[in-house]
């Protein structure tokens, strides 16, 4: 192997990779087989990006050679930049030694697509195909789906690949008209709707047989730029929530467009990475899938954005007010976690401590709940709670003064979901 | 009658347990359990050597099962903190188990629960960063090698995970600070030490010991971890905390770092 040629392409296709954010290599539990190599389980960060994320898998194009010119993507045909291609090969050899040396979970390839989305897709599912039969390789492969690729190829995908996943990226239609003129919007949902359907079918066919080979166990997950077409909050949450209903989506990813390009459709070279808008994004997400809010509670026409001050779930709460105080002691499970400071660990803790007695503000205090929030929502066995009868203006106010400092930093944290 | 006893072992999991059993057997209130490589022996202390029992170790830890689960993970993961006087807090915590009066992993009002439960989770939190900062190195021999120097005794704790998931290649994991390691020769893992004049890290040298190409893939994945930064939202405080400097020595990403 040439190495000074392979370092080369690994430096551009990497580069040109990692815009994708989605480095989850969970959700697949494929056994390590036969003594081979590999096995995937809940997903290990091997290290982080200097910018904080998770590295757990090797993210690279195949090539970033393109024959479209999507005005958000740095790999777009009319950009002046390097290209390169790597060899099916090559790229199995990489994955292969940075997996024996511990550095990775696997691989999550994408691609250019160069000639046409048939051909790029077939050049993904070679590589996979060769890691699992020639290299008996058990370890996570995450492939993109090319919009536009055919079903039959689609349905190869998933033999071999743990998650498949389309980036939708520009979450309104008339956006995606903008500024990815050579794409339909059919061209993303149709192989979306494949990989849902097959994976529907695999499910069906495991209940009666259970040696039915897997079909992407993974699931799918697609990911949408965050401030490049100036879209709502709204109107990204409820294109992400049609996503999670109608294709089974395992994630949504939400990407703060990072500016690439000088094109005057787009913001400009140097404008900020809507870095806190993506936080609050996730935050409503977390929300949806696991603490039982509905998106319609959160956005709607009166309120089309989120609040920048501070998380989705005060904001909720501030708007209804009339939900609150909770008793501590008696509430359900359901309405504990949507009380402000209160994450879905400490609603458990919550739930078995109250079993033993009748919980206090030391109680809750020693469980780790953020009391400088929920304080204004609960009242538990104690004489001293807030009485006043404050309004969402005063209580959001005394929050963000006692908050101070302590969450100025909001801005770098990129993850810092509330607890 | 409040008893109290020094009992010395040998400083395996099965010794202390042996103790547990042998504290038990004579009603100790307290007992303070000491490995016999830390023991000094106090003026008046009432002092007994104890001598490993597999079988003594297996009623306990039956015992223990039958009691909780949670508790079984939460004490052994404890006990490989090697935390100062950490036999005594678990000989506390058995008793209180045993006795029925243990309530769950919530009982917050017990500091020794909180206390072992606050352990079991940094030992924990440690076995899961070993899984991904192990670095193996090829050697000439075609083993695959690497160095940790974690801060708990965690190698018993990520044998499996090592074993299941690189079943065809032979390799070591060897704690630099313990002094043995675990080797996996593509049939079964055994504890093994060794004598190591020069340690493996990721030092700029290179060490004939590893092939040629070897260096070539660390390199690369040097190479790749610089690629995948973006610029623009750098955050080296995030960074830190994921990535502890302590671990950054055999972490073949952050070569001129260190
Ligand atoms: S088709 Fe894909 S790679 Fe090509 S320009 Fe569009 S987004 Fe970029």
């Amino acid at each position: 192997m040439d190495f000074n040629r392979i370092k080369e392409k690994l430096n551009i296709l990497a580069d040109a990779a990692k815009y994708d954010v989605s480095c989850s290599s969970s959700g697949s539990n494929r056994k390590n087989k036969n003594n081979g190599l590999g096995d995937t389980g809940n997903g290990i960060c091997h290290t982080y990006t200097e910018d904080g994320r998770c590295v757990s898998l090797l993210k690279i194009l195949l090539t970033n050679h393109c024959i479209f010119d999507c005005a958000y993507c740095v790999t777009r045909k009319s950009n002046d930049i390097q290209r390169a291609a790597f060899k099916i090969q090559e790229v199995v050899d990489l994955t292969i030694n940075f997996y024996r040396r511990n550095y990775i979970e696997g691989l999550f390839l994408s691609s250019g697509i160069f000639k046409s989305a048939d051909h790029t897709m077939e050049r993904l599912i070679a590589v996979a195909k060769k890691l699992r039969e020639e290299e008996n390789f058990n370890g996570y492969i995450h492939l993109k789906s090319i919009p536009g690729a055919s079903d039959e190829l689609m349905y190869e995908a998933g033999l071999y690949a743990d998650r498949l996943s389309v980036n939708i990226e520009i979450p309104t239609i008339s956006g995606l008209k903008l500024l990815a003129p050579d794409k339909k919007h059919e061209d993303f949902i149709k192989p979306m709707r494949k990989v849902k359907d097959e994976i529907i079918r695999y499910k069906e066919e495991r209940k009666i047989i259970k040696s039915t080979a897997k079909y992407a166990p993974a699931g799918q997950s697609t990911q949408m730029i965050v401030g490049a077409t100036g879209e709502s909050d709204k109107d990204i949450m409820y294109s992400a929530t049609h996503f999670y209903k109608n294709y089974k989506m395992k994630r949504v990813y939400y990407s703060g467009y990072v500016p690439i390009s000088t094109d005057s459709r787009l913001p400009s070279l140097g404008s900020e990475v809507p870095m806190l808008r993506e936080n609050r994004l996730y935050q409503t997400d977390w929300l949806l899938r696991f603490y039982g809010f509905g998106v319609n509670e959160i956005l709607d026409a009166d309120n089309p954005n989120l609040d920048m001050d501070i998380d989705p779930k005060l904001m909720w709460a501030l708007r209804n007010l009339n939900h609150f105080p909770v008793d501590i002691n008696k509430a359900e499970p359901r309405m504990l976690a949507r009380i402000p400071g209160i994450g879905m660990g400490s609603v458990h803790k919550i739930i078995s401590g109250r079993k033993y007695r009748s919980l206090n503000w030391e109680h809750l205090k020693k469980m780790g709940i953020a009391l400088n929030r929920a304080k204004y929502f609960i009242i538990c066995n104690s004489n001293d709670w807030e009485r006043r009868d404050l309004d969402a203006a005063t209580i959001k106010g005394m929050i963000l003064q006692s908050q101070n400092g302590k969450f100025k930093n909001q801005y770098n944290n990129q993850l810092s979901l509330f607890n | 009658m409040n008893t109290s006893k020094t009992l010395v072992y040998d400083g395996s999991f099965n010794g202390f347990l042996t103790a547990v059993f042998v504290g038990f057997e004579q009603k100790l209130t307290h007992a303070n359990i000491q490995k016999n490589s830390q023991f000094q022996s106090g003026l008046f202390a009432d002092t007994e050597t104890i001598f490993t029992n597999i079988d003594k170790a297996q009623r306990v830890w039956n015992g223990v099962r039958k009691k909780s689960n949670s508790a079984v993970k939460n004490i052994y993961f404890a006990f490989l903190s090697e935390q100062n006087t950490i036999e005594a807090l678990l000989y506390h915590y058995i008793q209180k188990l045993m006795g029925g009066t243990y309530l769950g992993a919530t009982d917050f009002s017990d500091t020794s629960v909180l206390k072992i439960n606050q352990l079991s989770h940094k030992v924990g939190r440690e076995k899961h960063r070993m899984e991904a900062f192990v670095r193996f190195q090829l050697t000439k021999d075609d083993v695959y090698f690497a160095n940790i120097e974690p801060d708990f005794d965690v190698l018993p704790l990520i044998s499996k995970h090592f074993r299941n998931r690189y079943a065809d290649q032979q390799w070591i994991i060897y704690d630099v600070k313990r002094k043995y390691g675990i080797f996996y020769d593509l049939q079964t893992v055994e504890v093994i030490s060794l004598d190591l004049t020069d340690i493996q890290t990721n030092s700029i040298e290179k060490s004939n010991a590893f092939t040629d190409e070897e260096y070539e893939y660390q390199d690369l994945w040097n190479n790749y971890f610089k690629s995948t930064t973006i610029k623009s939202r750098i955050n080296t405080k995030l960074h830190v905390q994921h990535v502890p400097k302590r671990y950054w020595k055999y972490l073949s990403e952050k070569k001129e770092a260190v």
